[in-house]
């Protein structure tokens, strides 16, 4: 409890400042006389600046506490809530979930759509596992139960954040990029047909209104986050029309964001530059498939699905979830899995539930159990089960 | 096959539309089949004619370089130069000149440097004017990892294999009210069990063990659900090659934390052109991988690089990738002992480290780095 000490030894005292006083000298007084305290000046949504300033214990504790939507996905989803819920129990973590299963694979036991929605729209933030869709297709809806959720939610922006996990070794290491995919049209329209029999059209929507909403909300991203570049990923030269529009949506809302620089890729050119110089990327915006690709690839750049969080947004709602979708089917009941990304996504959940202690709390002690590099999993070069790792996250908790 | 040529003609001068010259072609095709049915082969102790088209910036160098290494290594091949600066048609549109298709007619294979596209000038690109005219429907690239060129990712070998003539790229696109564009993604079954086909006689002919089809047919279940099960049909008939199917982000995702679990990948256009620039990132860029465009009448061979404009005529190009493609044009022609020479020259070269052109971080000349495997391929 290092930092909790140190704020308790050192009060914050109360600072009243009136018209009379002289701004320089409150300025002296404040840095001179209390230099311990932290200033930090926060905008909305700048949960991540805060993560270097130091974070006191929260003197009162909120009223109640905050419930989340808990949909525990296929695959090692279940084993990986599981193990959030025993860590969040550890940290005393004030959130309660509400748990609702879903599945495509498994439609007997699983909830209707329309309860999973009710809960995100009510509780406003959720967890989520990953979604299985079947690979065969037997007729009927094209729309996957993932697309349906994104869809009815709204849930436009899918935001994955690359990140090198400090001491744990890869072919790239220091990286630290954002990617933002538009993740309601595209390609993942779910409008196709046979013209003639051997014959099959696709059709991918792209529209300006979702392309103006991803290209501003990827600048917004950028500004609050003190980030530097945007860049733009498309296929404009083939597409001329359809990723034209996307591009020429990015271009108009750069315009609006001066300081922030931007620059467009072809997605081949950018898939190339991710494996050979990844360090030239910042922000990331891109449609629906090719965003799916990159951040997958990226996943894979950093240590691959185990270790990635993402969160997708809508204008209400965030959930939280791995940044590479991939519901590991072939782990279930092995006790192999990662569960580094869920918990990481968990703690990002935290931070915006303005659980910034609690969630700084978690991160911490997972990249410190991962940094010791004793209990790592499989997917880490490591021999560790996944209750291994969330235990030895229990028990490092301070 | 002057009718062939003919038809080159007719899509190149005549204004019809792309479905009318398209059924004029079937037709003579048809016709060609029933009168040159019997035309004789190509056998290898014949010197055989080869197009070559040097292309823009540092094309005419790294050609010069690899005809060079050719007659260094008596390869029984006669080049023909052919220039394929666009010229203007009667209808005042710019199109690849007539004499590319008579000699393609006749040779059946070409080598090409990089062209340069001029942007945004209502032109149709030359690559796939190329690609429509010779029908070149699968588009090969083998990448692996050159001993000598350290990248993070060592001993990759895969090659893949992509659907070139539909999928994404089908060109067809609308606006169908202001800001709503509709793109359509055309898969068909010929043209998905073609290209499975290839990539299953790929494998044997160059002793792979693995074909893995790359799809996404979880999201788009019709479309890719149909590659996907033209794919699975073949592989039922080709059992002496393993065949397993993958989602394209799994690809992405194992590609670049464990490369060596994959052996040959077959997938339709659009994943094909992100996986093939992904896997020349893995082992160095497109300035040493090779690229073969396989049709049902011929083939071209090229290197995929850019025209680099800045040191064109200075003498300090990389000819390796065309080198390479001319490598996979000997073996596509059958005249395997002479790639292999070629080919562990130029490999020998890189791994001694000597003599390497400025882009693999050496500091010789294109000629003298010719000239270093034209003393390997004698020796």
């Amino acid at each position: 409890m290092t930092y909790s000490m140190t704020m308790k030894m050192k009060p914050f005292l109360p600072f009243v400042i009136s018209r009379a006083t002289n701004i320089t000298l409150m300025r002296n007084i404040m840095f001179k006389n209390w230099p311990h305290i932290p200033i930090v000046f926060r905008t909305l949504h700048q949960s991540d600046v805060l993560q270097n300033a130091t974070i006191a214990e929260p003197i009162s504790r909120p009223a109640g506490k905050h419930t989340v939507t808990l949909v525990p996905g296929d695959g090692v989803g279940p084993e990986l809530m599981g193990g959030v819920r025993e860590v969040f129990k550890a940290a005393g973590v004030p959130v309660e979930f509400e748990e609702v299963f879903i599945s495509e694979i498994s439609p007997n036991i699983s909830a209707s759509l329309n309860t999973v929605l009710d809960s995100f729209r009510r509780n406003k933030v959720g967890l989520k596992g990953i979604i299985k869709t079947p690979t065969t297709f037997k007729g009927g809806a094209l729309q996957t139960l993932n697309m349906r959720i994104r869809r009815e939610l709204d849930l436009f922006a899918n935001v994955v954040l690359v990140r090198s996990i400090p001491g744990f070794q890869t072919r790239h290491n220091n990286l630290d990029f954002i990617i933002i995919r538009e993740q309601t049209e595209g390609e993942y329209s779910a409008l196709e047909h046979e013209s003639v029999k051997g014959v099959i059209e696709s059709l991918k929507i792209v529209t300006r209104k979702n392309s103006m909403r991803i290209a501003k909300f990827a600048f917004d991203y950028a500004m609050r986050h003190g980030r530097n570049k945007v860049t733009a990923v498309h296929k404009a030269n083939i597409m001329k029309l359809g990723d034209g529009l996307f591009i020429q949506c990015c271009e108009e809302v750069a315009k609006m964001y001066p300081k922030i620089k931007f620059e467009t890729m072809i997605i081949d050119n950018c898939c190339m530059q991710m494996v050979s110089n990844p360090y030239q990327f910042d922000v990331m915006v891109m449609p629906n498939l090719y965003g799916d690709i990159v951040d997958n690839l990226a996943a894979g750049l950093v240590g691959g699905a185990g270790v990635v969080p993402g969160e997708c947004y809508s204008t209400s709602v965030a959930v939280f979830e791995q940044g590479a979708r991939h519901s590991y089917a072939e782990a279930v009941g092995k006790n192999i899995a990662n569960p580094t990304a869920t918990l990481l996504a968990s703690c990002n959940m935290l931070k915006h539930l303005h659980l910034e202690y609690h969630s700084k709390l978690i991160e911490d002690t997972v990249l410190k159990v991962i940094k010791g590099g004793k209990i790592t999993t499989q997917d880490m070069g490591g021999y560790s089960s996944t209750t291994d790792f969330i235990n030895a996250v229990v028990h490092s908790l301070p | 096959m002057a009718s062939r040529a003919l038809v080159g003609r007719l899509s190149s001068i005549s204004t019809l539309e792309h479905s009318q010259t398209n059924t004029i072609k079937n037709l003579i095709g048809a016709l060609n089949f029933v009168f040159y049915n019997d035309r004789k082969r190509n056998y290898s102790s014949q010197k055989r004619l080869v197009t070559m088209i040097p292309g823009d910036g540092i094309g005419p160098e790294i050609s010069a370089s690899v005809k060079q290494i050719f007659s260094a290594a008596s390869v029984p091949i006669d080049w023909e130069d052919v220039d394929v600066t666009p010229v203007k048609g009667p209808d005042g549109l710019f199109r690849l000149p007539q004499k590319i298709f008579e000699s393609m007619e006749k040779t059946k294979v070409g080598l090409k440097g990089p062209l340069a596209t001029p942007i945004g000038k209502g032109h149709q690109s030359l690559n796939l004017a190329l690609r429509k005219a010779f029908s070149l429907y699968a588009n090969v690239r083998p990448c692996k990892s050159i001993e000598g060129y350290e990248t993070p990712y060592k001993n990759v070998d895969i090659v893949t294999i992509r659907e070139n003539t539909e999928g994404e790229y089908s060109g067809i696109e609308h606006t169908i009210v202001d800001g709503v564009v509709q793109s359509i993604k055309l898969i068909t079954e010929n043209a998905s069990r073609r290209v499975a086909e290839y990539a299953f006689k790929y494998a044997r002919e160059n002793k792979r063990s693995t074909v893995t089809a790359v799809h996404k047919a979880n999201i788009m279940r019709m479309s890719d659900g149909l590659f996907l099960k033209c794919c699975r049909n073949v592989a039922a008939k080709n059992k002496d090659i393993k065949f397993n199917e993958m989602y394209l982000d799994t690809v992405c995702l194992n590609l670049v934390q464990d490369p060596l679990a994959f052996d040959v990948l077959v997938m339709p256009n659009l994943y094909g052109d992100i996986l093939s620039d992904l896997c020349a990132g893995l082992i160095g860029g497109l300035g040493v991988t090779p690229s073969g465009n396989i049709g049902e009448e011929g083939a071209i061979f090229e290197s995929v690089h850019g025209t680099a404009p800045d040191i064109a005529g200075q003498n300090k190009a990389n000819p390796t990738a065309l080198l390479l493609s001319a490598v996979m044009m000997l073996r596509y022609m059958q005249l395997t002992p002479y790639a292999d020479r070629i080919e562990r020259a130029a490999f020998d070269v890189i791994r001694e480290g000597k003599v390497l052109t400025g882009d693999l971080k050496g500091n010789a000349t294109c000629s003298q780095f010719t000239e270093e495997i034209c003393k390997k391929v004698t020796a």
